[in-house]
């Protein structure tokens, strides 16, 4: 186990244990919510595990860092972050898949692009958006998020 | 009764995907037996990091979500302003939050209580993109190095998008220009 791992899990015993000292009830309903959001996250993430190994036991690293390797330059980029923008997967599970990328030659600069539009840009989740914060405020804010996605990728390409 | 069978539906689905998922790669893998290795050796080993990581996340979800109630949010993202402002509504969003879309309604009512616009894309977008078990996950798939400069990065740009949006809603909606 690495040692962020390590962490979460130090983090989250600490305020169990701070939480359930302080009043047992909502501690408990808190243990509820989490099970109840474990128990719906867990296909994609399950999913997810299942699409890892099949991409690294599968697809050969040559078609990957072609289509978002370094060498792909802004259209790889444009490329993870539209797959991002339409992909609904919760991020804590993405980031596995999104590591595996990585491993597999595609360019920290694309990967960026797709966590980042993947966090802030809701296709699926749009329409709800429009129905409760306007359709001004819901069109700018998942076009500027798109925009900024992909200049954060292209920083972090130069940069790291 | 309607309803319920939607969500039922809804619950199931995921479920549904995994499987057409599996049986998938339970073909794949019979087909090209040579492939097998490989493709169990990266599923087993993420299972195992994704198992570390997922229940912490959850649990730290689940106590924010009792200790700290919709109503508390409303009240210090309502009430704060300028540098404050900005400031409560990143932490806001840092925190253990749920999925993107349960941060719609309340920003709904955010906005309908009269709370900076600026203040509120930023609490979505922070929401959305910044959080504390979430960059603690990162660090576990893609280095502290790729989480650092990811989160800087987002931090700066999620409140320069704020500022603009707030620009670009108060433009249309007041023909007065603001004094501020």
């Amino acid at each position: 186990m690495g040692l962020p791992a390590i962490l979460i899990n130090v983090l989250a015993l600490g305020c169990l244990a701070a939480a359930f000292f302080k009043d047992r009830t909502r501690c408990l309903h808190a243990l509820a919510i989490a099970a109840r959001s474990f128990l719906k996250i867990l296909p994609m993430a399950l999913t997810v595990v299942v699409l890892v190994g099949l991409l690294l036991g599968f697809v050969p690293e040559s078609l990957i860092s072609r289509t978002i390797g370094r060498g792909s330059g802004l259209v790889g980029i444009l490329v993870a972050a539209a797959v991002g923008a339409v992909l609904y997967i919760p991020s804590i599970v993405a980031f596995p898949l999104a590591g595996s990328l990585v491993k597999s030659g595609a360019s920290v600069a694309a990967v960026a692009a797709f966590i980042t539009t993947l966090t802030m840009v809701g296709l699926v989740t749009l329409p709800l958006e429009v129905e409760l914060l306007g359709k001004r405020l819901a069109l700018s804010r998942n076009a500027m998020s798109l925009v900024l996605a992909v200049a954060i990728a292209l920083i972090m390409g130069v940069i790291l | 009764m309607r309803r319920r069978n939607e969500r039922s539906k809804s619950a199931v689905r995921p479920w549904v995907l995994l499987g057409v998922i599996l049986a998938v790669a339970v073909v794949l893998v019979i087909t090209f037996p040579g492939r097998g290795q490989a493709t169990r050796a990266a599923s087993g080993r993420f299972l195992v990091e994704m198992a570390a990581v997922l229940p912490a996340a959850m649990i730290l979800m689940g106590l924010f979500a009792v200790w700290v109630s919709k109503d508390t949010v409303t009240k210090l993202l309502g009430q704060a302003s300028g540098v404050k402002g900005i400031a409560f509504a990143l932490l806001l969003g840092a925190m253990p939050n749920g999925p993107l879309y349960a941060a719609f309604p309340l920003a709904a009512e955010l906005l309908k209580k009269g709370a900076r616009v600026s203040n509120v894309v930023i609490l979505l977008s922070a929401w959305a993109c910044v959080s504390i078990p979430q960059e603690l996950v990162e660090m576990q798939f893609l280095g502290v190095k790729f989480m650092a400069v990811r989160l800087v990065l987002t931090i700066a740009a999620v409140v320069l998008m704020g500022l603009a949006m707030e620009r670009l809603v108060a433009r249309r909606q007041t023909s007065r220009p603001r004094t501020s």
